[in-house]
């Protein structure tokens, strides 16, 4: 059976990636998963936060008090270097899951406005990444600022972005765009070398005690994969650069169908977390057997074979499904 | 190799070298010599060499004691081996120093020379200390300027090798350890070519070693010791020759002359000024400014103090003077005359007596300038060399002061002025916390390293730790600067504190046509009209340049918060013309890149933007040919003051205490208390607010603000009657009170520093808004004014009835007044709610023994101090002695408390009869135990006290002087880590064992804070501190179970943000119990690295981690057959890392060295499980097997 595809210009042994998680913070964890079968893996995040709030916070620290009064001048001995040790961290991380893996291993940087923080692009494709996950993380609390400013942002930090590094580079995305397949166009146009749909916003809970907002990562569920199902179906006809369906893959079906929508890869993380690595191997096992009894060659022969253009009734991706399901409930 | 200009202060220049001359060095903070060591221990942290090719060893001690045995030590055993400096710790070297000088030891010390503590104590430069030492032995070589730091400290070491004689380098204090100046860095070539490396080889094989065997230090007996001391005497002779030689090394080598006494002046003097330090460097200017015009008058320099060299002291003089005056930076009442005076007065009649003189015996006089770093101006100067021109001159004079009591003052023309126009003179007023000071040594090292000008750096500082106003002074110029004394007319000031004009005359300061930059919050157009009157007065009549700029706008636009720093500086550039512009701005943005590049280029951008918004924003103002203006300055105190505080206080308050005459000062050093209550600050930007219908009472906000500006009152409700309309009551909680009593919080918004620790700690939320607390900060200005009346109405309401409180629990404890109030503290000090608490609940009957360190200086800096008076006008008497003796010195205050009380009861036993044997009976007998007790004895003592006036016998006379005894004294000795772990543990460890009932207040910051966070004892593991800049790597000191272990000891481990409860338990207990007692109090701190509002949350994560454990050592317990320790803590729940790594203290090391901060984690999560496995183990044993 041909499991192969091609993602973000990478050819994969398999349509399985593991998604950016806590689980690629251990080497260990990151050999299990080509163990068992993973094709790549995509690291956990690197935040624009931890760039620049660890530079702020220790800037702000390490200068209060300072020269206000005689005896003390300074609190603190003014060191040599300073390393951001989080983003250290991090692209040690790069380069030892680089050296202790053969699969692909895609960096994750997740950050909002343009600035200095972009530089680490470039940091992670030095430490040896083979490709980068743009995670654009916004939140549009700003009433002031329209769609098209959102849109516009997401474009340059993904141009910003592809300026510094050759590797290839995939943004992911969250839905929530007026329009969608406009915002996936525009940022295909700009050299988006792969979308990746969607992202989990961790949303927020209540702490009824304290009376503060809490927040709390909860797994996916495999009811999740409808949203990114539909809109790599619709996407699909169109856009040029890779697509990967993440948010809701649990078990081989997920996979089977992510890949019929047209994803070129598709990426779990909770599925892993919840029930162990050994999934991936078990998830390889169901897919080889569902696409042997269904007499499959190999997962391109199968990839958007149910998009938007080629699916037999395209209407079911737009409001007439939503009628449907309404209908059918009654 | 090519020497480099560098811009540097006096400390760095002597710790530049001293470490690349040095093996070995030891080290011990004292201001203002600590950034010596800070420098030294850097440079090895780092890991450089010294000339030979190895890093100096560093190694901090104990004391200045410590320091100078480690380096006797060090000596002996053949090390080039150093320390640094200053004031007590000078003093405390004194018993080495004679033994490194007896034995004929090369050293240098290199000491910032500061007053010693007398009258009280100073922080600031002169000779007292190093003339304290003159008989030491020691060599002494005076460096008066930064370069002469750098240069001397190289001379100095090249001279004690080959004279054996060991020396002490020293300059003044502050204006030469801390002035930044532009100088010539000496090379490792230079410093090869000075030391002799077969000096250093027979110094080395001079020390002791088992292969060579000797012995030193023997006790010698009257029949030889005499005749051994003799022995040095040749050495002694030939030292100013060696000095001397080595002058003349360095200046072939280097370029620079100097003598042992240089002249400058007339070269046909008659008048003539000796001194030595940094005011010679303005006699220099003066003198050749008087001689340009004519006047025939000089300065002799002296150099080496130590030996005098008579021969060459005279030989400096012209062979035309007639008059000397010598001038002592130090004062030695009594004597026949200052030392350096009196050694002028023998150099001149011994070399008369031989024949030698080639002048006629001059006039010589003495006298006494620059104490304390008094200002010495030329103005000073030529009132000194008029004074010689006199038929009789004043002898024993001063200089600096309006002497109205003993008459010695010169009077001087504030007017004499010697700087021209080519020297740019900018004066900065800025807050601490707003970055001027930083912006500034930036601006000199632009100035300094980037063009050809010479550029001169000093800074002021107030005595404050919040809210504190900095002065910058700072000179440019084509020629070499020897301005060693403020600017006294600028050509460029600017405010960047707007406020500060109604408090502070600072125009005053302005030359003619001079430039002024003020930060405004308001438009261009509208800040004349909120200038003062007297400011805009002086704008137009010195005809000043005016320029404005929203500093904080700008900040706030580009992302910097509240630091104008950059915004400034820019203002500077853009409009003083000191650079051409676009250059200037080119620079500043290179030092931006530099300073902060390794912080994130975030950082750096945000400056850049700063930089390009200010030249946006920047305006110059049409200056209005009139006043418009009605404001008038703000009076430094409010009316209600009382004499002392309006006549001497508001002066000091005002920065005019230079013109105090010394008749206003207290001979003895005594002052009154309670004065911060006078000077309103108003330093918080945003002060809380009480919602008192949220409110549930609880008072945590009241225990925690550190500066007692939250208050808590429970009153009848009539009281309210007159109440201002937007004073503040809801219905007191709980049964504890009348029914209809109300509950105040009242906050006094002038004091608040605004740090939030009461809103981080208010449990009380509200239900439609959870965010908003029972307290909540909100801009200050809009409340001043209703919130100071509401406050002196507050103050007002009579105190509720101490001794019906349940002061045992932290709701009724923060009902009693506290007498700690407004302390100088940083906003958010974690010390002071402990010493606060200490006042509410023994205020009234406590006397304090405060070791030096932050709490002295919070506690006893003028111009105001916190400790306070209740209304019977009874509060806690304090006072300092020095850092290494508080615990003995508490101890005496025991002791003779325990005297008098012994001698009034006895007293009163034998005249039971004439006072009453019922009322004396009452009073022997009476148990004091809690405050009702004390209430009734204090009635009695009223009745005893009656009565005894009427006795007339000499025991009634001295019964009355000793009757207050007979009310309970609490004993009080407080001070922090640095004096309890280290330099004081000692006597604080003989004060324990010794039984006697005194209380031991630790303030814990694990660090010594006072002089700018250097590792102590009680320094963590892992936490990065001056003089452990990769970390500590060993274990703090268990200072409580050290206590613990002589059995009799109350001991308490504290930490208010963790459990207040038991923080006040703690507190009551070790009151109560008869014996001493140790309360050891987790004090947050800002040298911890977080926002000091979270400092509580601090606390709660440092026991939840087990890093900081809480428990209660009580002996009573053991009389009653239980376990004397209880803990306070529960077992470690989180990780030592979830703590360590909320601190930048910590997380440092993390980030310079991450394998070594994964060890320090572990290490210190080893200590924390140990620890709490030995203290269950021990509180869980029966009190038998204890």
């Amino acid at each position: 059976m041909d499991l192969t595809t091609k993602y973000l210009g990478l050819k994969l042994k398999n349509p399985i990636v593991s998604s950016a998680s806590s689980l690629s913070a251990h080497v260990d964890t990151v050999k299990e998963m080509e163990d068992k079968g993973a094709s790549a893996v995509v690291m956990y995040s690197l935040f624009e936060e931890q760039i620049l709030q660890e530079a702020e916070a220790l800037d702000t620290y390490l200068m209060q008090g300072a020269n206000a009064f005689a005896e003390a001048l300074s609190y603190f001995p003014e060191p040599e270097t300073f390393e951001n040790r989080d983003a250290e961290e991090y692209l040690n991380q790069v380069s030892k899951l680089k050296s202790t893996v053969d699969i692909p291993v895609i960096g994750s940087l997740n950050g909002v406005s343009a600035g200095g923080w972009m530089d680490y692009a470039k940091k992670i494709e030095d430490a040896g990444a083979d490709a980068l996950e743009l995670n654009i993380y916004y939140i549009p609390t700003d009433p002031t600022k329209s769609s098209a400013d959102i849109e516009k942002m997401y474009v340059e930090d993904l141009k910003t972005v592809k300026s510094k590094i050759k590797i290839p580079v995939a943004v992911k995305l969250s839905p929530y765009f007026s329009a969608f397949a406009n915002m996936a166009k525009q940022l295909d146009d700009a050299g988006a070398d792969g979308l990746v749909l969607f992202n989990r916003f961790y949303q927020p809970d209540i702490d009824l005690e304290e009376l503060e907002v809490k927040a709390d990562l909860e797994l996916s569920t495999p009811y999740e994969l409808r949203l990114p199902l539909r809109w790599i179906a619709i996407l699909r006809p169109f856009i040029k650069a890779s697509l990967a369906a993440t948010s809701g893959i649990h078990d081989a079906h997920g996979v089977l169908k992510a890949v019929m929508t047209g994803a070129d890869v598709t990426m779990m993380a909770s599925e892993l977390i919840r029930n162990g690595i050994g999934r991936i191997d078990a998830i390889l096992k169901d897919l080889v057997a569902w696409m042997e009894e269904h007499e499959y060659e190999s997962i391109e022969q199968m990839k958007g074979s149910l998009s938007y253009k080629t699916v037999a009734e395209p209407a079911a991706y737009e409001r007439a499904n939503y009628m449907k399901v309404l209908q059918s409930v009654r | 190799m090519a020497r480099k200009m560098v811009t540097i202060d006096g400390n760095e220049a002597a710790a530049y070298v001293a470490h690349k001359i040095n093996e070995v060095i030891a080290i011990y903070p004292i201001t203002p010599s600590s950034p010596m060591g800070e420098h030294s221990d850097e440079y090895s942290a780092k890991g450089e060499k010294n000339i030979w090719g190895t890093i100096p060893s560093v190694t901090e001690m104990q004391s200045e004691g410590g320091a100078s045995g480690a380096v006797h030590g060090a000596l002996q055993a053949g090390a080039l081996t150093t320390t640094f400096t200053a004031s007590q710790g000078l003093l405390l070297m004194i018993p080495n120093m004679y033994k490194i000088a007896g034995e004929l030891t090369s050293t240098v010390f290199h000491v910032s020379a500061r007053s010693i503590a007398a009258q009280a104590l100073s922080i600031f430069g002169d000779h007292s200390d190093v003339m304290a030492v003159r008989s030491t032995g020691f060599g002494m070589l005076a460096s008066n300027s930064v370069q002469e730091v750098m240069d001397f400290a190289l001379i100095s070491q090249a001279a004690t090798l080959e004279a054996r004689v060991p020396f002490v380098h020293f300059f003044d204090g502050f204006r030469t350890s801390h002035e930044v100046m532009k100088v010539e860095q000496l090379t490792r070539d230079d410093m090869k070519a000075m030391i002799d490396d077969d000096l250093v080889i027979a110094h080395r094989k001079r020390g002791l070693n088992p292969e060579h065997p000797v012995l030193r230090g023997t006790a010698q007996n009257p029949d030889v010791f005499f005749q051994g001391r003799e022995t040095v005497n040749p050495y002694y002779e030939k030292t100013p020759a060696i000095v001397q030689k080595a002058m003349d090394k360095f200046a072939k080598i280097v370029g620079r002359e100097y003598h042992l006494f240089d002249y400058v002046g007339h070269p046909e003097a008659e008048r003539v000024i000796v001194l030595m330090g940094s005011g010679a460097e303005a006699v220099r200017d003066t003198v050749e400014y008087l001689s340009a015009k004519g006047e025939k008058v000089g300065a002799v320099i002296v150099r080496l103090y130590r030996p005098f060299s008579m021969k060459d002291f005279v030989a400096a003089f012209p062979k035309t003077t007639k008059a000397v005056a010598v001038l002592d930076r130090t004062k030695e009442p009594g004597s026949a005359g200052e030392p350096l005076y009196q050694d002028a007065v023998t150099a001149f009649t011994e070399m008369v007596t031989e024949g030698k003189l080639p002048f006629n015996f001059p006039k010589v006089i003495g006298g006494r300038y620059g104490l304390s770093s008094k200002e010495f101006t030329p103005g000073m100067i030529k009132a000194v060399l008029d004074e010689l021109t006199k038929e009789a001159p004043k002898n024993h004079f001063t200089i600096g002061i309006h002497d109205d009591v003993s008459h010695t003052s010169l009077e001087w023309d504030k007017s004499f002025i010697i700087e021209g126009d080519d020297v740019v003179r900018g004066m900065f007023f800025g807050l601490g916390s707003d970055g001027t000071v930083g912006a500034n040594k930036n601006s000199i090292k632009i100035i300094g390293e980037g063009t050809e000008n010479y550029a001169q750096g000093y800074f002021v500082y107030d005595s404050k730790k919040s809210g504190s106003v900095t002065t910058s002074h700072l000179r440019f110029g084509k020629n070499p600067i020897h301005s060693t004394y403020l600017i006294e007319k600028a050509n460029f000031l600017a405010c960047h504190q707007f406020v500060f004009l109604e408090h502070i005359d600072m125009l005053e300061n302005a030359a003619e046509g001079a430039t002024f930059l003020l930060n405004a919050p308001y438009p261009k157009d509208e800040v004349w009209n909120k200038l003062t009157k007297d400011a805009q007065q002086q704008i137009i009549d010195k005809k000043l340049k005016f320029y404005v700029i929203d500093a904080y706008s700008v900040a706030k636009k580009t992302g910097m918060g509240a630091r104008i720093n950059t915004i400034m500086q820019t203002c500077f550039f853009a409009i003083s013309g000191v650079l051409p512009k676009d250059e200037a701005i080119q620079k500043i943005k290179d030092a931006i890149k530099k300073t902060y590049g390794k912080k994130g280029d975030k950082i750096v951008q945000m400056n850049f933007n700063a930089v390009d918004q200010t030249l946006e924003n920047l305006y110059e103002v049409e200056v209005p040919n009139q006043v418009t203006s009605q404001i008038e300055m703000v009076h430094p105190v409010p009316e209600h003051a009382p004499d002392f505080v309006q006549d001497v206080t508001a002066t000091l308050i005002a920065g005019k205490g230079d013109d105090l005459p010394v008749s206003k000062m207290p001979a003895d050093g005594t002052w009154p208390t309670g004065t911060t209550q006078y000077e309103k600050r108003n330093v918080g930007l945003e002060v809380p607010v009480w919602e008192e219908d949220l409110c549930i009472q609880c008072n945590k906000c009241v225990a925690v603000c550190p500066h007692a500006v939250i208050r808590a009152k429970v009153y009848d409700e009539a009281i309210l009657e007159n109440a201002p309309e937007t004073f503040k009551s809801t219905k007191v909680r709980g049964r504890d009170f009348p029914e209809g009593y109300k509950y105040t919080i009242q906050v006094a918004v002038e004091d608040c520093t605004g740090c939030e620790l009461c809103v981080e700690v208010c449990p009380a939320k509200s239900k439609t808004e959870p965010g908003k607390k029972a307290i909540n900060m909100a801009p200050q200005i809009p409340l001043r004014e209703t919130e100071r009346e509401n406050w002196y109405y507050f103050l007002d309401i009579p105190e509720y009835d101490r001794s019906k409180l349940k002061i045992d629990t932290l709701k009724g404890s923060q009902f009693l007044q506290p007498l700690f109030e407004f302390s100088g503290a940083c906003p958010g000090c974690g010390e002071t709610p402990y010493i606060k608490l200490a006042t509410q609940l023994f205020g009234d009957r406590m006397v304090v023994a405060n070791a030096t360190g932050c709490s002295s200086i919070y506690g006893g800096n003028l111009p105001t101090t916190p400790w306070a008076k209740n209304h019977d006008g009874r509060g806690p008497a304090w006072s300092n002695s020095l850092f290494e003796d508080n615990a003995e010195f508490g101890l005496g205050f025991r002791l003779t408390i325990d005297k008098q009380t012994q001698q009034a009861r006895e007293l009163l036993e034998g005249m039971k009869n004439e006072v009453g044997a019922e009322l004396a009976e009452a009073i022997l007998t009476a148990d004091q135990h809690d405050e009702a007790d004390i209430a009734e004895q204090r009635e009695r003592i009223i009745k005893l006290e009656e009565k005894l006036a009427t006795i007339s016998t000499p025991e009634a006379k001295h019964l009355t002087s000793l009757a207050e005894y007979l009310v309970k004294k609490s004993v009080w000795i407080i001070g922090g880590d640095g004096w309890a772990y280290d330099i004081g543990y000692g006597g604080l460890d003989h004060v324990l064992a010794s039984g006697k009932n005194v209380n031991i207040l630790v303030l814990d910051t694990e660090v010594y804070s006072n002089t700018g966070g250097q590792m102590s004892k009680a320094t963590p593991t892992g936490a990065v501190a001056k003089f452990a800049a990769s970390g500590k790597p060993l274990g703090k000191k268990d200072l409580g179970m050290l206590a613990m272990a002589y059995g009799n000891v109350y001991v308490a481990q504290v930490a208010m943000g963790y459990n207040d409860t038991q923080t006040v338990k703690a507190f009551m207990e070790a009151e109560r119990y008869d014996g001493p007692s140790i309360i050891i109090a987790y004090s947050h701190c800002i040298a911890h690295g977080y926002n000091l509002k979270d400092g509580m949350k601090h606390q709660k994560l440092a026991v939840e981690s087990g890093i900081w454990q809480m428990y209660r050592f009580n002996p009573e317990a053991e009389k009653e057959g239980k376990n004397p320790l209880r803990l306070d803590y529960k077992e470690p729940k989180i990780p030592v890392s979830d703590y360590m790594s909320t601190e930048t203290r910590f997380n440092m090391v993390n980030k310079m060295n991450p394998e070594a901060a994964k060890e320090f984690i572990a290490h210190a999560q080893e200590q924390a499980n140990k620890r709490w496995e030995k203290y269950s183990h021990l509180a869980k044993m029966e009190a038998s097997e204890k």
